[in-house]
């Protein structure tokens, strides 16, 4: 079933072929209600408990449209660059499935809510010139999700081979944006990385919306990938294949990039693409052949008849206009230019998922370069130890920039500020709170800093010989000493100087 | 048969109000007469004895308490079978629901309950509302009481016969392609399709959900308003509800007047293919309301001929979509289902068990007019012709202020006669159709027997959109002199149940001199 | 004939119903007869006529994002024809969408 298909390498299907890729997304909106009911469209909970007869299909259930779902599609078409409908209708796609309870799904057809704008995006692909990409969106629209099957039996829990599955409803009905690109056909080698760059920034800006908590892992963001391939300078696009069950930004490159190179190897070999719908596999990187899209559904679309037309008045569209955030791009930009970060900088930031983080903890008062310092540095290594998100780490922004105010104001060193750190991710409480508790505070009186001084001075005589035949070098050993005597807690740099003055 | 079945329920509410009888001896009169009857009738797929009499009783408590009635507290009330009902199953006629138990009550079920009507149970109607003989239902038909040998016409075959056969004096039905109106016309009733969005649809087992209207059907036309206003208003729960005032069809059906007000005979909707009885009976209600006062014309409505192709159309398509949902996962029938058959399979074995005849030749006609490839050809096609047939209407309504024309093209037809005939069954809604494809309301009222069978004949009145009761008054000023000039009301002329212990075999000359 | 055996046969698998080859041969030649007598609306010239899918011009009719409450889960899985760890037991799904 999943034997790797042959495959030409990367660079060679490139020298060949031209790839054209194209992307839909689908986001689960953050309404409090499920889109055609009163149900909560909050993630999980115990089986069929978030479920009426509405969203359940039951006989005689009828749909009624959530103002905020509309509103929030409206959020992303805008931010996309989109042009609103005047008048517009839902429609049924009608085809029979266990999870589905109406065996229609309510969704747009041929009259979507948003349509024909784009979204900017800079692909940096490291030794390469950062590129700059603008992806067309097709069109924005909004429909129902489904239920959720189990799998039960067989060997493997998957659909192929069980025995029976259970469905669970508590998702159906949940809004759903489906995002829908116009084909890319201009980014050459660059289309895996065009694909993960478009979807990383697509989510920042659903994000930063708050229409949605665009999490890949839990399935509130998921992604198809369609990718063809035509003969290079021939002018025409080639057979599609639609790659679904794509659920991280590194599955979204690779995906394409297995399918340019198993196409290719299709096309080499004298045969044709076939037009279908490939599984990717997290596991192998590959892609294997799903449902044929030649005997496909027919999906017998036609205007919902429960529903009435949608024609958002002008006022409404501009008034949310109006309320938009400023969106990431725009954002980045503005930060970066404050900061006074080069491009590679920003490309670090980035790349390091800290750029937020580090925005919020500027925004509490730090300075930027404290911030950075302290995201890039103590705390990415915090996280790569333990296999933790950056923004998943115990501790927030402003409580870093608390850190970093205490270190810059001389309360605290660098040392110290690592310990302040440690206390907060185990949960000792903030880090004022910390401080306290484990009585953190540099020693700068002189007194006691020249007797520790002194002690080491005598502890370590050919040292203090070395420093005092000129070899300035050497003070760095008592220094540490002192540091190590003091637990940490003395001004390095108050201990440097005093040593020097003792002893040149 | 107790007087209490043979009263209207104007004046049962009457008596309720003043005390003279109980909701529990109402209701208990009824649901005798019920069970004297409805063995030959077969109105009823479920009979609520007990839960009408509590319903009754706590309306004779609220009353004995000193609380004001409303005007259909304590009057019984036959619901078709389409309504979900939290205390009795529901089927919509079809062995797919499996003796289905909702979870919920229709908003119509709702309102019943807060006007404290009493739901008798559930009536007989062809599956999914897809007929217009009755012969439909999994169940069993239901019979004709004026000759139990005819259909009482369909879907709401069941809740016409029940009010034509004294087993309730009200009754709830829908309106799809004419579904109240036609068989209110061949039982001698009356029976109202409101305008679309008038009454809610939520609860309803939507067979087109465009088109699907719910409406009553009564003995009188003021019975049919009074349940009309005491069900119709805005729902929240559908979107399609009209957010407006109902309109104020009680005080309509009072008013019963048609002085100079202007009438048009749809020029389409008579001549070949009508019965010579329901012609001639039709004109002569045309004649009667002219000695009324109003002024009639005859008005064209070219695209009409075109109703019935497209309503053939647009039925099935929605309602290919609409049915899909009954495929034994969640609820109803499952068939098949041996452990190793896919859910593929057990979804078809179920359906091809659980639907009749009628449904799954619509199935499979909307599932061909919505296919790609013939999409526009047929359903694209439909609905241009949907606002060809309001522009008519439009039109029309431009010149007069309300258009009549016969009910059904013919009386009662006799059993099995159409079962295998799609295109002559589908015929008997030629007249009603073009009210359903435009949304507007349209009322059907008796005006005489046909003389050739001595059938009931029904005159179809139509008004413009949300102009209710427009159709209330004309039908009562219509109901009124006929009630007159016969000396007693059409019902009273019908032999099939009650031929012994009925009113003189000469007073069915009255009506159909 | 407007259509055929097999167009049937087509429609019965789009429509999951398992019609027996007797049911075919009496549906098939009923659905063209109706067919046939439908197609009556493409007479119709409708050059810039546009379709009705409502029959009254409502637009915009919205709910406020509200919770309401849910049913009781005994009371969602009653009417199930099977039922298992709080779910609607179905039969084996062929293939993935």
């Amino acid at each position: 079933m999943t034997t790797a298909p042959p495959l030409v390498p990367y660079a060679e299907a490139l020298e060949r072929y031209e790839p054209a890729i194209g992307l839909e997304t689908h986001v689960e909106l953050g309404t409090v209600t499920k889109l055609f009911c009163g149900c909560p469209a909050q993630f999980g909970g115990e089986p069929n408990t978030h479920v009426c007869p509405v969203c359940l299909g039951l006989p005689g259930s009828l749909p009624v449209p959530s103002r905020a779902a509309i509103e929030f599609t409206i959020r992303i078409g805008l931010a996309l660059n989109c042009s609103i409908a005047e008048w517009c209708r839902f429609a049924r796609k009608n085809y029979f499935y266990p999870d589905m309870p109406k065996d229609f799904q309510i969704s747009q057809y041929d009259e979507p809510l948003c349509t024909d704008g784009w979204l900017d995006v800079m692909v940096d692909e490291g030794d390469a010139e950062p590129q700059h990409v603008r992806v067309g969106i097709e069109r924005v629209h909004l429909e129902e999700d489904t239920g959720k099957s189990m799998h039960v039996g067989g060997a493997t829990g998957r659909i192929h081979g069980a025995d029976y599955s259970l469905v669970d409803y508590n998702r159906a009905g949940i809004p759903l944006v489906e995002i829908v690109t116009k084909p890319i056909t201009t980014a050459g080698a660059f289309a895996p990385a065009v694909a993960r760059t478009y979807v990383a920034e697509l989510r920042e800006v659903v994000r930063s919306l708050g229409v949605s908590d665009v999490r890949m892992e839990e399935g509130s963001l998921r992604c198809d990938v369609n990718t063809s391939l035509a003969p290079r300078g021939s002018g025409v696009l080639g057979t599609r294949t639609e790659t679904k069950n794509v659920n991280s930004l590194r599955s979204v490159e690779r995906a394409v990039r297995s399918e340019i190179e198993r196409q290719a190897a299709v096309l080499d070999a004298g045969g044709t693409v076939a037009l279908e719908t490939r599984h990717f596999h997290e596991d192998t990187g590959i892609t294997t052949s799903g449902r044929s899209k030649e005997e496909a559904e027919d999906y017998r679309y036609f205007p919902e008849p429960d529903l009435v037309p949608l024609a958002p008045p002008r006022e409404w569209v501009e008034q949310i206009r109006r309320s938009l955030p400023e969106l990431p791009s725009v954002r980045r930009e503005r930060l970066q230019a404050e900061w006074q970060l080069s491009d590679a900088d920003m490309a670090a930031l980035r790349n390091a998922d800290a750029f937020d983080l580090v925005a919020g903890t500027v925004a509490a008062g730090a300075s930027p370069a404290g911030a950075r310092k302290w995201w890039l540095g103590e705390l990415s290594r915090r996280a790569n130890e333990t296999g933790a998100e950056l923004a998943g780490l115990a501790i927030t922004p402003d409580q870093v920039a608390r850190v970093a105010e205490l270190v810059s104001s001389g309360a605290l060193n660098d040392q110290l500020a690592r310990q302040v750190i440690d206390g907060v991710l185990a949960g000792e409480g903030t880090p004022d709170e910390v401080v306290a508790a484990r009585g953190l505070a540099v020693v700068s009186d002189d007194s006691a800093l020249t007797a520790a001084v002194d002690e080491a001075i005598t502890a370590n005589p050919d040292v203090a010989d070395k420093i005092r035949s000129g070899k300035v070098a050497a003070a760095g050993v008592l220094v540490g000493a002192v540091m190590k005597a003091t637990r940490g807690q003395a001004d390095a740099g108050k201990v440097r100087q005093l040593i020097l003055e003792k002893l040149t | 048969m107790s007087e209490l079945t043979t009263m209207t329920a104007a004046d049962l509410s009457a008596a309720l109000r003043s005390k003279d009888v109980s909701a529990t001896e109402v209701t208990q009169a009824h649901l005798d007469r019920i069970a004297e009857v409805d063995g030959r009738v077969h109105a009823f797929l479920h009979v609520a004895a007990e839960e009408a009499l509590a319903a009754a009783e706590q309306v004779d408590s609220r009353r004995a308490a000193g609380a004001e009635l409303g005007p259909l507290a304590g009057v019984p009330v036959a619901l078709k079978d389409v309504f979900t009902t939290i205390d009795m199953p529901t089927t919509a006629g079809s062995r797919i629901l499996n003796q289905w138990r909702p979870p919920y009550d229709a908003t119509i079920t709702t309102r019943l309950r807060r006007a404290g009507a009493i739901i008798l149970g559930k009536t007989n109607m062809d599956e999914f509302a897809m007929g217009s003989s009755t012969e439909n239902s999994a169940f069993g038909p239901t019979r004709n009481p004026w000759d139990l040998s005819r259909v009482p016409g369909g879907s709401s075959g069941g809740s016409a016969a029940s009010v034509a056969a004294y087993e309730a004096p009200l009754a709830i039905g829908t309106d799809t392609g004419g579904s109240i109106r036609q068989p209110a016309a061949v039982c001698g009733i009356t029976g109202m399709k409101p305008t679309y969005g008038g009454n809610s649809r939520y609860g309803l087992i939507a067979f087109a959900s465009s088109l699907d209207t719910p409406g009553p059907l009564a003995r009188t036309v003021l019975d049919a308003a009074l349940l009309q206003e005491a069900i119709s208003g805005h729902d929240p729960m559908d979107a399609t509800s009209i957010d407006e005032a109902a309109p104020p069809v009680v005080a309509a059906a009072r008013q019963a007047d048609v002085a100079g007000l202007r009438i048009g005979v749809v020029t389409e909707l008579s001549g070949e293919g009508y019965q010579p009885g329901v012609l001639s009976r039709f004109s002569q209600a045309v004649e009667l309301l002219e000695s009324l006062g109003a002024k009639v014309t005859e008005v064209s409505c070219p695209h009409f001929r075109y109703a019935l192709p497209a309503y053939y159309l647009i039925a099935p398509s929605e309602c290919s979509s609409n049915l899909a949902r009954f495929d034994a996962m969640r609820y109803g029938l499952r068939v098949g289902d041996d452990g190793t058959r896919s859910a593929e399979e057990v979804m078809s074995l179920t359906r091809e068990a659980g639907f009749g005849a009628e449904v799954k030749r619509r199935i499979m006609l909307g599932t061909y007019a919505l296919s790609s490839g013939y999409y526009e050809a047929y359903y694209g096609k439909a609905q241009q012709v949907r606002t060809l047939i309001a522009r008519d209407f439009e039109a029309a309504f431009g010149q007069v202020d309300v258009l009549v024309s016969p009910t059904t093209p013919t009386t009662a037809f006799p059993l099995g006669e159409r079962t295998d005939d799609p295109m002559a069954m589908y015929l008997a809604d030629l007249c009603t159709i073009p009210s359903n494809l435009a949304g507007n309301a349209a009322i059907s009222v008796p005006c005489g027997l046909a003389p050739e069978d001595g059938l009931p004949v029904g005159l179809q009145v139509m008004t413009p959109v949300l102009a209710d009761d427009r159709a209330y008054r004309v039908a009562a000023a219509a109901e009124a002199a006929f009630t007159e000039r016969w000396g007693h009301p059409l019902l009273a002329s019908a032999k099939g149940l009650d031929g012994a212990s009925g009113l003189d075999a000469d007073d069915t000359k009255g009506a159909g001199r | 004939m407007s259509i055929t055996r097999d167009e049937v046969v087509h429609l019965a698998r789009l429509s999951r119903l398992a019609l027996g080859q007797e049911e075919l041969d009496h549906l098939a030649p009923q659905l063209d007869q109706i067919i046939s007598a439908v197609a009556r609306v493409q007479e119709v010239a409708a050059e810039g006529i546009p379709p009705t899918s409502h029959a009254l011009p409502l637009t915009n009719v919205f709910r406020e994002d509200e919770i309401v409450p849910c049913l009781a889960a005994d009371v969602v899985l009653s009417e199930a024809p099977a039922v298992e760890q709080q779910r609607f037991k179905v039969p084996r799904i062929l293939a993935e969408d």
